[in-house]
């Protein structure tokens, strides 16, 4: 295959359920090779349901998926066999063995890597003979994964993989996935872990209703945010004793009670210039806080976004 | 290369119905049903058969019971037991992890119903042993009648325990949803009931309820007294139960649980 080719490539999806409740309503976006892309979005973004799509569960209401240059629904044959994939939840027999459940597993894949190397790798090759439903929510987690890496996939599909994960699982399963994708490993991911996404993805979109609200690499959709500035009026000041915040280039504030909080593109010149204020006027002010744009500050951008349309309407 | 091709769909299957297997050891309530109610039911029928009329039908005890004993191998280790499998690995998203991966889905239901298939095929044996041993029953004079019959009867019960499976929504209701054909089976379909001893038309719309021709096939391969073309009239009526069986499953057959 030609490496510049996308691994995955999605044009105009578009998923109706039979209750005819919209979930994915048009989205766009493409995979480049060896590339980890992230969906982030709330709860009921439509991310499950998009992934369902790229894995080749069901066929899209509308638009076109190529995934290695298939149709993954119907060349699923072709596609499989290079697919990895961890759904959302479970799908394990529970009164099977963690060895047992793998055996089986590798039995169904081609060119499969002895099941105990994958569980191995997800750290859960000491839990071998016990049984799924003894497992906790996180190890049941990694022996998701360690079945989606049996096969040795091109493009591993992983959906919410570190759900449940307490915070060193998360970071073990950060770190195979870098692993994975140094090794060549395409990776799509869901998550609405922001930390999850702005570290591990090389670029990500936010889905929002069943729509792309935002996408390109980390850094990209931060910039697109201002970063803020908070903190306390001193006693026997107000808003107005501040220089004129247009000067300051401030894009808006707000106040809450004796708090102020500003926006801004440029952080480093507004803040000088509060800093240099507050020493002139020889106050302290309490509660100081300045901060970069985040991918949180993008994430709940938009949220309020919609909020706020909502309330309009 | 196809034969590549089998290897890898044999392979995949058999992996599939290991594990299945494995589950099948670990569960009583399978274990009862699947195994000692079709060997305690036939017992249990055999008095009320015995003071049946049976005579002007040319048929004795051991001839009813026999084949009316691998129909209860067919209701319960593979029909019933399969209802409840296929709902349960639906609801605990097993079937949905199953069809991520390579395996098709005819390949899945295949593994997952081998296990029943394989006991229902066995006990039916042993049955067969057992009634010939006690009921003083002679050997089968077309043998090749009881094969095509039982063979049948195992694709029919799992194709409808497949389209059961899908009407059902939980493993409990499971036990509700298969009864209806198991009922209907007993009575009409010539397992505790000879359709010899039924009003005409009664009989005749009983045979072609989804197990009679399975019983009249074994039956016949034990009598020999099916004529050719007597044998026709089953074997279409099961072979159309069973495509059927196809249709709905592929029409209806429910992969994940209802959201």
């Amino acid at each position: 295959m030609d490496t510049n080719t996308n691994v995955i490539e999605v044009t105009d999806l578009r998923r109706v359920y039979g209750g005819g409740f919209e979930a994915v309503r048009g989205i766009s976006f493409s995979v480049a090779p060896g590339e980890v892309f992230a969906l982030l979005g709330t709860n009921g973004a439509g991310k499950t349901s998009t992934v369902e799509l790229l894995e080749g569960l069901a066929p899209p209401t509308g638009g076109r998926i190529r995934v290695l240059g298939h149709d993954p629904y119907a060349e699923r044959a072709v596609v499989r066999p290079r697919t990895g994939v961890m759904l959302q939840e479970g799908g394990f027999p529970s009164e099977l063995t963690v060895a047992e459940t793998a055996r089986m597993w590798a039995g169904c894949v081609s060119g499969a890597r002895p099941p105990l190397e994958a569980l191995e790798l997800v750290g859960l090759a000491r839990r071998s003979d016990v049984r799924v439903k003894q497992l906790s929510g996180g190890e049941r987690r990694r022996l998701d994964l360690a079945l989606a890496l049996l096969g040795r996939p091109e493009v591993l599909f992983l959906d919410e993989p570190t759900t449940g994960l307490d915070a060193e699982g998360r970071r073990d399963t950060w770190e195979l996935v870098r692993a994975l994708r140094d090794g060549g490993t395409t990776v799509l991911l869901t998550t609405h872990y922001l930390e999850e996404a702005e570290g591990l993805a090389d670029r990500l979109a936010i889905l929002h209703e069943g729509r792309i609200a935002v996408t390109g690499t980390p850094a990209e959709v931060t910039a697109g945010q201002p970063s803020r500035i908070s903190f306390e009026l001193p006693d026997g000041y107000f808003v107005g004793d501040l220089p004129p915040l247009g000067q300051l280039g401030v894009l808006s504030h707000e106040v809450d009670g004796r708090v102020v909080r500003l926006r801004t593109r440029e952080l480093q010149r507004a803040a000088t210039e509060v800093l240099v204020w507050a020493s002139r006027a020889g106050v302290e002010l309490r509660g100081l806080d300045v901060r970069s744009a985040s991918l949180e500050e993008a994430f709940l951008g938009i949220a309020a976004q919609e909020f706020a349309q909502e309330v309009r309407a | 290369m196809s034969a590549v091709v089998d290897r890898v769909v044999v392979g995949r299957v058999k992996a599939l119905a290991r594990a299945e297997l494995t589950l099948f050891g670990r569960s009583k309530g399978m274990i009862v049903t699947a195994v000692f109610v079709p060997l305690v039911l036939p017992l249990s029928v055999r008095t009320a058969v015995e003071d049946m009329d049976l005579e002007g039908t040319g048929l004795s005890v051991g001839m009813v019971l026999l084949p009316g004993a691998i129909g209860f191998s067919l209701l319960f280790a593979v029909y019933s037991a399969l209802v409840g499998v296929f709902v349960g690995r639906r609801e605990e998203l097993v079937l949905k992890r199953l069809r991520t991966g390579e395996l098709r889905d005819g390949e899945i239901l295949a593994g997952t119903a081998l296990p029943a298939v394989t006991t229902g095929l066995v006990q039916s044996l042993v049955l067969a042993a057992a009634c010939t041993a006690l009921l003083d029953v002679p050997a089968p004079k077309a043998p090749h009648l009881a094969v095509v019959g039982l063979l049948l009867g195992l694709a029919v019960c799992v194709l409808l325990a497949a389209v059961t499976a899908g009407l059902t929504r939980t493993v409990e209701s499971a036990q509700v949803t298969a009864l209806p054909l198991v009922m209907v089976a007993m009575v009409g379909s010539g397992i505790t009931v000879p359709l010899e001893l039924m009003p005409d038309r009664m009989a005749s719309l009983c045979e072609l309820l989804p197990l009679t021709p399975v019983i009249t096939l074994i039956r016949g391969g034990w009598t020999g007294e099916l004529s050719a073309y007597e044998t026709i009239g089953p074997v279409l009526t099961a072979l159309a139960w069973a495509a059927a069986g196809v249709f709905a499953v592929g029409r209806w057959f429910r992969w994940e649980p209802r959201r």
